[in-house]
């Protein structure tokens, strides 16, 4: 995907709704990025420090809308409380459940080491 | 023989046809394949289903024997993000490309049970991601009507693959504008239901609270026909509701005189093109003529509206993107050496510049700190919009208006009209806020590309929407309809 391949996101980071300091800085995008599980070249870092700070720039706009005693909503379908029975169902078939697993052992998944050392 | 344009007939002629013996479901999907190869190069289709013509076969044995199938015969395309057999489910990402279903989606297996056969998954921006394909880890899809433009998303591969007459109708899903967007850029027919009327079990998730199961359709009876399948309670999502009796549309439309309509003021602003601006407006115009009476509603708190999409949207696909660990399925980085590292590498290597940037987005708004400010205001604002939606429904049949600002723009060009682009969903995300439902009609033509006009109804309002679809629908064609 090119880099200047804009979005309905990315858009947001136009100039025109540029302010001149990022309000999201580089050591917040690094810890941001930690708590998502995701790994950002330096690059990606940069360009996701201005973007992420537009964006969130632009929707201050929702700090002026009186919120008090407004319930939040969770779900719109108005449905509450749906019930099942708690029963355990057998799926029935494990190499179809294994199949797409990078890798596999003896009908298990296999990770990698989860210590380094 | 069959061909393009017979699968573009209206879908219960076709399907009695074939009940008939005068077509035959091999003969239908032969065309529909036959056409997806003609036009192959549009990148509507990421994979055909090579079990297709087996597939037709069954069928039509099935129909000799007298059975009875509501959809027998029938040849249509999925979108890449819901779960089938046969094919790889992709949703359009290098994450996931080498992904095979190990269950279908709710609407394969309903639309499989009434007869219908899937012959090829459709393009989409990379997880539904969105309003173009050009998000698409796998290339964007050409608009027919013009190829140097985009189709819309991100349910462009199945718009295309309808206008295109490459199957009779395609799934699509509608987040913010998914199904409507790309219906309208195409000049086809799409429909969202109201949230949690089409089961979304077995589709890849975007964002929960949003998604709907759509479809895109040569006409606006297909879309009631298709519906009246799809729609209903279903044990694997517990937040489906309950369906109409039916949906099924009259052969004459209802006449629209009686009805009591609203267009919405914020979606006819400045910053609309004025061609589109011109189409929406002959549209109402007609619809007054025939009896309908229309009047101008303001609702201020949609133009915040968009804030709070882009708040709760993200959150939500946040989460569900958190299950693409390179561990159970989908990529794997070949540089991790530890557990942790397969988690950071695969998700790097693996997401595209889109979904990261949602992710990241998510992950902010609902991370300590921040939770209450961002997340839980803006779940807080959707309360106050689903609020000004009944309110206006308490008085308006259905609300209408444009259903993006702008026709199908240029590939690529989005950055140089960055206000047009910010600007693309924004007159369809707020009834995603509101779980409410939503139509693209094709209404007419600015600078020879396809505008569609916007019906929105409210929650579980399908039938009504439809009806006043139909008669529109029916009337822009008799008026020959291009402003």
């Amino acid at each position: 995907m090119p880099d200047d391949d804009m979005t309905s996101l990315g858009i947001l980071a136009h100039p025109t709704y540029t302010y001149a300091m990022s309000k999201i800085g580089t050591t917040q995008v690094e810890r941001i990025a930690r708590l998502a599980r995701i790994n950002l070249s330096p690059e990606e870092v940069a360009k996701m420090s201005v973007e992420l700070g537009t964006i969130m720039e632009f929707v201050e706009q929702l700090q002026s809308i009186d919120v008090t005693d407004v319930e939040p909503t969770d779900q719109v379908t108005g449905l509450v409380d749906v019930w099942r029975e708690d029963e355990v169902k057998s799926f029935g078939d494990r190499e179809l459940l294994l199949k797409n697993a990078p890798q596999t052992k003896d009908g298990y998944i296999v990770v990698k080491r989860v210590l380094n050392g | 023989m069959a061909n393009h344009e017979t699968l573009k007939r209206p879908i219960k002629d076709l399907v009695a046809d074939v009940k008939a013996g005068k077509l035959s479901a091999v003969e239908l999907v032969r065309a529909s394949l036959e056409r997806i190869d003609q036009t192959w190069d549009y990148n509507a289709i990421i994979e055909k289903n090579p079990q297709a013509l087996r597939d037709a076969e069954a069928i039509d044995k099935r129909i000799k024997a007298g059975e009875d199938l509501p959809l027998g015969g029938i040849p249509y395309i999925a979108k890449d993000n819901y779960l089938t057999f046969d094919t790889h489910t992709t949703a359009s990402s290098n994450i996931l490309k080498s992904y095979e279903a190990i269950y279908e989606g709710q609407v394969i297996k309903r639309l499989k049970a009434a007869g219908a056969i899937m012959v090829a998954k459709a393009n989409l921006d990379a997880f539904a991601h969105g309003s173009s394909t050009e998000n698409s880890d796998f290339g964007v899809t050409k608009n027919p009507v013009d190829p140097t433009r985009v189709p819309g998303g991100s349910s462009g591969g199945s718009a295309a693959a309808v206008a295109l007459g490459q199957a009779c109708f395609a799934t699509g899903t509608d987040t913010g504008s998914s199904v409507r967007l790309p219906a309208s850029f195409c000049g086809v027919v799409g429909m969202m239901p109201s949230y949690g009327l089409v089961s979304r079990s077995g589709v890849v998730a975007m964002g929960s609270s949003f998604d709907t199961m759509g479809v895109l359709t040569n006409h606006v009876e297909d879309v009631g026909y298709l519906f009246n399948i799809t729609a209903g309670k279903d044990p694997m999502d517990s937040t489906t509701v309950e369906r109409a009796d039916s949906y099924l549309l009259p052969e004459k439309p209802k006449p629209l005189k009686g009805l009591k309509a609203a267009v919405i003021k914020e979606y006819m602003a400045e910053g609309i093109d004025p061609g589109v601006r011109a189409v929406i407006q002959h549209s109402v115009d007609e619809m007054k003529a025939a009896g309908a009476e229309i009047h101008e509603i303001s609702i201020p708190l949609l133009e915040k509206a968009l804030g709070a999409y882009y708040i709760l949207v993200p959150a939500e696909v946040s989460s569900n993107l958190a299950r693409h660990d390179g561990v159970r399925y989908g990529y794997s980085s070949p540089n991790a050496t530890n557990l942790e590292e397969t988690y950071f590498l695969s998700r790097q290597e693996g997401f595209g510049a889109e979904a990261k940037r949602r992710i990241m987005i998510g992950t902010y708004v609902l991370s300590s700190g921040y939770y209450d400010a961002y997340y839980k205001r803006a779940q807080k604002v959707r309360t106050l919009l689903i609020n000004e939606f009944k309110k206006a429904f308490e008085k308006y049949d259905v609300l209408l208006g444009p259903v993006a600002p702008t026709p199908a723009f240029k590939i690529g060009e989005r950055a140089q009209d960055p206000v047009q682009m910010y600007l693309a969903d924004i007159c369809t995300v707020a009834v995603n806020l509101a779980g409410s439902c939503g139509i693209s009609v094709p209404a007419g033509e600015s600078d020879g590309l396809p505008v569609g006009l916007q019906i929105i109804g409210p929650q579980q309002g399908e039938v009504k929407t439809l009806e006043v679809a139909q008669a529109t629908e029916t009337l822009l064609a008799k008026q020959g309809a291009h402003a």
